[in-house]
């Protein structure tokens, strides 16, 4: 398999009036050809920005800064504004929480639809249009596709709404599609339909997916891999099920504790919990930035910024315990 | 309390507000121009050449000079003088002292009116709600100035028929806005919280809605001064307005221009450019106000 | 142990057709009047025990919120009655109407929109105290209110300071001590953890868990996050379209669900484990809306299990076993 993005040294910096924010903090990862990655962390970790920050989509004060960002061999840092205006929306889509502001309320879907199918193959006929909008609604499981195409927006339920979207999404030719929480604003019984055809989807195209979410628990059902993230950094990264079951950073082991439910915990006992909350953003600490919240802390971590280590293939993580860890072994 | 507004004050200084204020070209302007406008109101008289509606002061012989550098002209009176030799930079001082306590009390009056209905209606809905908007809807359906000349020609002019007549023009805007807005923040649940808690009505008005509904309130006022400014110059220009003994700066524009195409435009355009200073300024600060509090009133 | 809750057949209906003009639609060519209603809760029973952590669950639209809500006194029921310790809150005047907000207080959703961005923290917590004459003076108000503080965690110096100045698990620590300020025995928690980040959650659920035990709360625990009901409530009851459709303890609930759709939410729910979406067949159908209730079971047109009798019939709940009742019509004949 091939590397479909590449991303080094990436970091976006909202320079405000009080100070810098450095929301996405010089990170490197790549994701495969067909892979699902999922980007998990705490609302301020940067997991966002960091895929708006993938198709440039910041806004100023934002500044986006890399060495590259590699997508399917091609520098996105590179390349003009208009150009990128073509690869987003047909080889990079985006899907975002709530499928109403992303849709345009005033427009049918069949028209959302042909404005996508128009802009990457200019020439298009209205029928052929049509015809592919409904094969679109048919494969992300809307029934009675031929009628609903003609519908409004807020003729949709919030999980159908969230299918529409996902259909424009793959109205281009995607390769890779960001979901930035695509399910958090739906019910439990939708988000599993939704994650369910997203699953069957991204299979079936071949395309990778990176999901943005803060919850683990979605993040293991359908994800090959994850990184998580805390302040603007990546802290470990690792197959799904090595995270989920031999977490490495004490962030991570946080996290999972943290959920109710989750194994060691019992009913009615308290749950383990991270202590503290997510630093100030214009204030980070010095050396890592978990270190005022972790129990295992060192004099080093309040010194310098971890580096981050490969601990085994395609697993690594930024701890200065690690390191040691491996050290001794 | 105090110590409390002081805490507002500081948190105001270190907002976004406050920072995006400081540098906005458009907000010092305006702030500077109002100011300069305020303090010639208040402090103006002191230094003026006369009292221009003391007529002991006036000198006939005076009459009609033209503005400065022209010939004929004194330095003294550098904008000139009218027909009864009375200086218009003066004039305009004393004018703009009446246009702006209309402008300024008239929003204060009808901000008051406008604010109890909106709040009741936004606030306690049902049948009071619909009588209340209906009544804003019949009088949004003639245009302001229309019915500001129909109130003072019953009224008959003077400064407090003219206050009247804008608070009963100006109360629709204020009203629809804070019903609004109270309709939204009714929502919220710190108003729940507040009747979890069983605070009376007239309390989780007075300490939950007002305070979060006061921006768009600001916003609104600071816009309708000079609007209120220019109806008064409206009024006024028609004789509908002030009483000659308390001119404004729209009366003064009234008076200049039987003479103006005699070629003495200065008795006119003078005061009529006063009123266009004062407008824009007030404007643009009302803008930036709106953009910076409001998005949503765009 | 002693009752402190009983809601009794409580129905709720919204009419969102205020006005007469609303009411008239244009149908078949002549008018006709009509009125269109929302039909949120339709006539639940169910009771909290002392010291009892008792959790309501379902999805978005299920009438869960609008429990809460009409509990704790901000709606008017329609219809049915909610007895505070044994007292029908219907036929209490005003005085003793105005007694049950020292009682009963709520912990609301969303943190960032239930503190009031105008008051300091300290205002905040005083105003229950001082409105309510819990405290003689000012100063010993504000004794209190930092008192309240510091045990939810909220560091007294901060006090001074404005809501918009703190994080979103700060300002439900807040919210919690304005709700504790005047001593209450029973407190109305509406998702409070929902919209906090995962570990701030975690923090947030074991402040309420030390709460209950240290002053003998009694909670309603209003959630739609089955995980987070399991660890705190020991009686739950799960709702769909405003009926209650399973109750029961804890155990019973979530080791034998008995009705198709409670084993449809704990199915669906993701899990750390990673294997449940991929393998359970979730129905594609969704929700009847609460403007067009159907006559049968809510449910059956999502069930696996529907039969004709779900159409045309509504169950009643019936006892599976003690403590554990359940509205299908197929309950104890599987």
């Amino acid at each position: 398999m091939s590397k479909i993005l590449e991303v080094e040294n990436l970091a976006t910096y909202f320079h405000t009036f009080k100070g810098v924010v450095k929301s996405v903090d010089r990170i490197s990862f790549s994701m495969e050809e067909g892979e699902v990655l999922g980007v998990v962390g705490e609302s301020g970790g940067g997991k966002s920005v960091t895929g708006f920050s993938i198709i440039r989509l910041i806004d100023p004060p934002g500044e986006i800064t890399a060495d590259y960002v590699l997508f399917d061999g091609e520098n996105l840092m590179e390349k003009s504004e208009k150009e990128m205006n073509q690869i987003r929306g047909d080889k990079i889509t985006m899907i975002f929480q709530d499928p109403m502001t992303s849709l345009n309320p005033v427009y049918t879907i069949e028209r959302q639809i042909a404005e996508v199918l128009k802009l990457h193959q200019p020439g298009i006929t209205k029928a052929q249009c049509r015809a592919r909008g409904i094969e679109l609604l048919k494969e992300v499981g809307i029934p009675n596709a031929e009628e609903r195409i003609k519908c409004y927006p807020h003729q949709f339920s919030g999980g159908m709404r969230q299918r529409v979207v996902i259909a424009i999404a793959l109205a281009g030719s995607p390769k890779l599609i960001i979901a930035d929480e695509p399910t958090t604003a739906l019910d439990v019984t939708i988000q599993a339909q939704v994650l369910q055809l997203m699953k069957r989807l991204v299979s079936e195209k071949g395309c990778a997916l990176m999901l943005i979410t803060h919850d683990l628990a979605v993040v293991s059902e359908i994800t090959d891999r994850v990184n998580v993230m805390y302040c603007g950094h990546i802290v470990e990264s690792a197959p799904t099920r090595e995270l989920i079951e031999k977490p490495l950073h004490p962030y991570t082991r946080g996290l999972l504790a943290s959920i109710p439910g989750s194994g060691a915990v019992r009913e009615d006992e308290r749950l383990e919990v991270i202590p503290g909350m997510v630093p100030n953003m214009f204030d980070l600490p010095k050396g890592c930035k978990f270190a005022p919240r972790c129990a295992a802390c060192m004099e080093v971590c309040r010194e310098r910024e971890p580096e981050t280590i490969t601990v085994s293939p395609g697993r690594q993580v930024a701890c200065h315990l690690c390191g040691k860890g491996e050290e001794d072994a | 309390m105090a110590n409390s507004l002081k805490k507002q004050w500081d948190s105001l200084k270190g907002s976004q507000f406050y920072a995006h204020y400081r540098r906005s070209p458009v907000a010092l302007l305006s702030s500077a121009l109002l100011l300069i406008i305020l303090f010639l109101a208040v402090f103006g008289p002191l230094f003026t050449p006369q009292n221009p509606f003391d007529l002991s002061s006036l000198d006939l012989s005076n009459a009609y000079l033209p503005p400065y550098p022209r010939e004929g002209s004194d330095p003294a009176f550098f904008m000139g003088t009218d027909q009864q030799g009375r200086d218009i930079f003066s004039a305009i001082v004393y004018g703009s002292r009446t246009s702006l306590y209309i402008g300024v009390v008239g929003v204060l009056l009808c901000s008051a009116l406008g604010i109890f209905l909106g709040v009741l209606a936004g606030y306690y809905g049902g049948w009071l709600d619909s009588l209340i908007m209906r009544l804003a809807d019949i009088q949004l359906s003639f245009p302001s100035i229309l019915i500001a000349m129909f109130l003072m020609s019953a009224l008959g002019r003077g400064v407090g028929n003219v206050l009247i007549a804008l608070m009963l023009v100006g109360w629709v805007k204020f009203a629809r806005t804070v019903r609004g807005e109270t309709l939204s923040v009714r929502k919220m649940e710190y108003v729940d919280a507040a009747r979890v808690i069983g605070l009376p009505s007239h309390r989780i008005i007075l300490r939950y809605i007002l305070p979060n509904v006061m921006t768009s309130i600001i916003v609104l006022a600071t816009m309708q001064v000079g609007t209120f400014i220019l109806i008064e110059a409206t009024l006024s220009f028609l004789g509908l307005g002030v009483p000659v003994t308390e001119p404004s700066l729209g009366m003064l524009c009234s008076d200049g221009f039987k003479v103006m195409f005699g070629g003495l435009w200065w008795v006119s355009v003078f005061p009529g450019l006063y009123i266009v200073v004062i407008v824009f300024a007030i404007n643009l600060l009302g803008d930036f106000l709106r953009d910076e509090l409001n998005p949503k009133l765009k | 142990m002693s009752e402190i809750l009983r809601v009794e057949n409580l129905t709720q209906q919204f009419r969102l057709d205020k006005s007469l003009l609303d009411k008239l639609h244009w149908e078949k060519g002549r008018i006709t009047l009509r009125e269109r209603v929302v039909k949120a809760v339709n006539g639940i029973s169910f009771h909290v025990e002392r010291g009892e952590a008792f959790g309501l669950v379902g999805e978005s639209g299920c009438g869960k919120s609008t429990t809460a809500r009409t509990i704790i006194g901000l709606n008017r029921p329609t219809s049915g009655d909610i007895l505070f310790d044994g007292k029908s809150t219907a036929a209490m005047d005003k005085g003793e109407r105005f007694a049950l907000h020292k009682q009963m207080q709520m912990i609301f959703q969303d943190p960032y929109a239930s503190l009031n961005p105008r008051m300091t923290v300290m205002d905040i917590v005083t105003e229950p105290i001082l409105f309510h004459k819990l405290a003689g003076s000012r100063q010993e108000a504000e004794q209190r209110a930092y008192a309240l503080l510091e045990r939810v965690g909220i560091r007294p110096e901060l006090a001074s300071r404005f809501p918009h100045q703190f994080s979103g698990g700060q300002r439900q620590r807040i919210g919690i001590a304005r709700a504790l300020a005047v001593n209450p025995q029973f407190i109305v928690a509406d998702e409070p953890v929902s919209a906090l980040d995962v570990s701030i959650q975690a923090q947030i659920l074991n402040l309420l868990m030390d709460l209950k035990e240290e002053r003998s709360l009694s909670y309603l625990f209003i959630a739609h996050d089955l995980s987070v009901v399991r660890h705190l409530c020991s009686r739950l009851a799960v709702m769909y379209l405003g009926r209650i459709v399973e109750m029961g303890s804890r155990e019973q609930i979530f080791e034998h669900p008995s009705h198709p759709y409670t084993q449809l939410l704990l199915a669906a729910a993701p899990k750390l484990t990673g294997s449940s979406i991929a393998g359970y067949e979730i129905p594609e159908k969704e929700m009847p809306t609460v403007l067009d209730l159907p006559k049968g079971c809510a449910f059956c047109n999502r069930c696996r299990y529907a039969s004709p009798q779900c159409e045309t019939e509504l169950p009643a709940l019936r006892e599976v076993e003690l403590g554990h009742v359940s509205a299908c019509h197929l309950c104890g004949k599987k």
